[in-house]
């Protein structure tokens, strides 16, 4: 069956939401959402980042690993490349390339993003500071990636590209949101009589599990299980 | 080897091919992208000791670097880098840097538990900008310490302490950068960046009438204007200033006094303090420490 777009977004969203119910990307939620205005703009390079990297790799994966099938071509068996088509259960270079070419697409694309920030942002990019080139290694954003073109409800090659763009956008929509939550509760904390013990990260950890907790109400939500 | 060997071709190609396609997209964003800094910037922010606390009043060191980059900000303005961090900023600049004058943080009220009392039991957040915000805090004098050591928390230096014997925060002057933040965030506007090579300071905030003033605090200043009379600097360092006559605050001139300490041995409530013998101390402590190492 196929995956609609709304089905898509709500999945990314809330039900299986990436920091709190896959518990990726925690490096970001607890060091950059100290201040409200520094998380919105994490999360939107995050939403940037993993909408371009969900697209890129859904191609790559597509047309460069796998190999050609009706649905779709692969390049190099178009143009004549000698391609292995044994090893692992999909064939192709899948089971060589996929995280190594992951890897690339997203260290560019970060790279990237970070020269326009610099550029056309500087006052976000000195506020994002390490973490803008630690999206790098967000595992969010690899896991987004990776999910996509893993099989979708039987079809091993994964989700076709605009749908993988649109959950990777999703996906990033939902780690904007934990982040707001997350910066809103931090604000207060920062102003709160909080025991010695649990001051700072602590207590910070204590709130993202709470609301992981909450988040497992969306369970099923609407029969959707992402 | 076998098994590796039909995939080494394609995967090195796709590698390759990636590596090639990235490379040039990253190669001409970089081309439109590109901002030029100045290089002097990244040395003066490494000079900069990176506490970000913005006493020079700029956002924080790398802001500060820009500025003097840019022409825009003094040298000597990072006060607790201190006089190595302006030379060396100099340096960079290639400019000369006159004399540096360290300062230090004062807090001005004298309101202990011993001097003063409070109106009201305040029973709210243990932070003095809460308690201001209630009916103007719970200390008799509406000009006084509220006391919960928000300046103590805000110290990015641990130059301050709380003492318990007074109820008033004090500040640690070997450890004191005067930063400024602990008079940023004190909501009563007690604490104030004063030069460390004077030792003579009112130490009370009170506009208040005399008689209102004693009624609330024993070592409030009445503005009774002996510390005028007294001064032997030439139309005398010490001003009694206020809106009506009688009321007012007296003032030390930072340019003309001479920290000669006599306005504070003839004030008959003790309000100005002398810091002399305390400075003196600490000087003599660092040269003593010096010395044996």
């Amino acid at each position: 069956m196929e995956v609609g777009y709304v089905e898509l977004a709500i999945g990314s969203i809330l039900v299986s939401n990436f920091v709190l119910m896959k518990f990726l990307g925690l490096c970001p939620l607890l060091g950059v959402s100290k201040r409200t205005s520094d998380s919105v703009g994490m999360g939107l390079a995050v939403i940037f980042v993993m909408t371009l990297a969900s697209a890129v790799t859904a191609v790559l994966y597509r047309h460069v690993l796998l190999p050609g099938t009706a649905e779709h071509t692969n390049i190099l068996q178009a143009i004549g490349i000698p391609f292995p088509t044994g090893g692992g259960p999909t064939g192709g270079l899948v089971l060589v390339l996929k995280t190594i070419s992951y890897i690339l697409v997203i260290a560019a694309l970060v790279q990237f993003v970070e020269m326009v920030l610099k550029k056309s942002v500087p006052a976000l990019y000195r506020a994002l500071g390490i973490y803008l080139p630690l999206i790098t290694t967000n595992c969010a954003v690899m896991g987004v990636a990776l999910l996509n073109t893993t099989d979708w409800r039987g079809s091993a090659a994964g989700l076709p590209v605009h749908k993988a763009a649109f959950n990777g956008f999703c996906a990033g929509v939902g780690f904007l949101l934990v982040m707001l939550f997350m910066s809103g509760i931090r604000e207060r904390l920062a102003e709160s009589r909080v025991p010695r013990a649990l001051q700072g990260l602590p207590i910070a950890f204590i709130c993202a599990g709470l609301m992981a907790l909450a988040f497992m109400g969306f369970t099923k939500l609407f029969g959707i299980a992402v | 080897m076998e098994e590796i060997l039909p995939y080494l071709g394609p995967a090195l190609a796709v590698l390759g091919v990636l590596a090639v396609v990235f490379g040039a997209v990253l190669a001409l964003a970089n081309r439109f992208f590109r901002v030029q800094v100045d290089p002097r910037q990244q040395e003066i922010e490494e000079a900069l000791p990176q506490t970000n606390c913005g006493a020079c009043g700029y956002g924080g060191c790398a802001a500060y670097a820009e500025a003097i980059v840019q022409g825009k900000a003094d040298c000597d303005l990072c006060l607790p880098g201190g006089p190595e961090t302006a030379c060396s900023i100099g340096e960079i600049m290639g400019k000369e840097i006159a004399e540096f004058k360290p300062k230090v943080a004062v807090v001005k009220c004298q309101g202990s538990f011993q001097t003063t009392f409070a109106r009201f039991r305040y029973v709210g957040e243990r932070d003095c900008r809460a308690a201001a915000a209630t009916q103007y805090g719970q200390t008799a004098c509406p000009y006084g310490c509220l006391g919960f050591g928000t300046c103590v928390w805000a110290c990015p230096f641990d130059a301050m302490v709380m003492d318990a014997e007074t109820g008033l925060p004090r500040v640690l002057e070997e450890k004191c950068t005067a930063c400024g933040t602990c008079a940023e965030v004190c909501p009563k506007n007690i604490i104030e960046i004063l030069p460390k090579d004077r030792y003579v300071h009112v130490l009370c905030r009170n506009q208040d009438p005399g008689r209102a003033t004693r009624q609330v605090c024993k070592v409030g200043c009445i503005a009774c204007r002996k510390c005028e009379k007294v001064c032997p600097v030439e139309g005398s360092a010490v001003h009694v200033t206020g809106n009506l006559a009688p009321a007012g605050l007296a003032a030390v001139d930072m340019e003309t006094c001479i920290s000669c300490g006599k306005c504070a041995q003839e004030c008959p409530v003790n309000a100005i303090g002398n810091f002399r013998k305390l400075r003196r101390e600490a000087k003599k402590q660092e040269a003593a420490e010096e010395a044996a190492a």
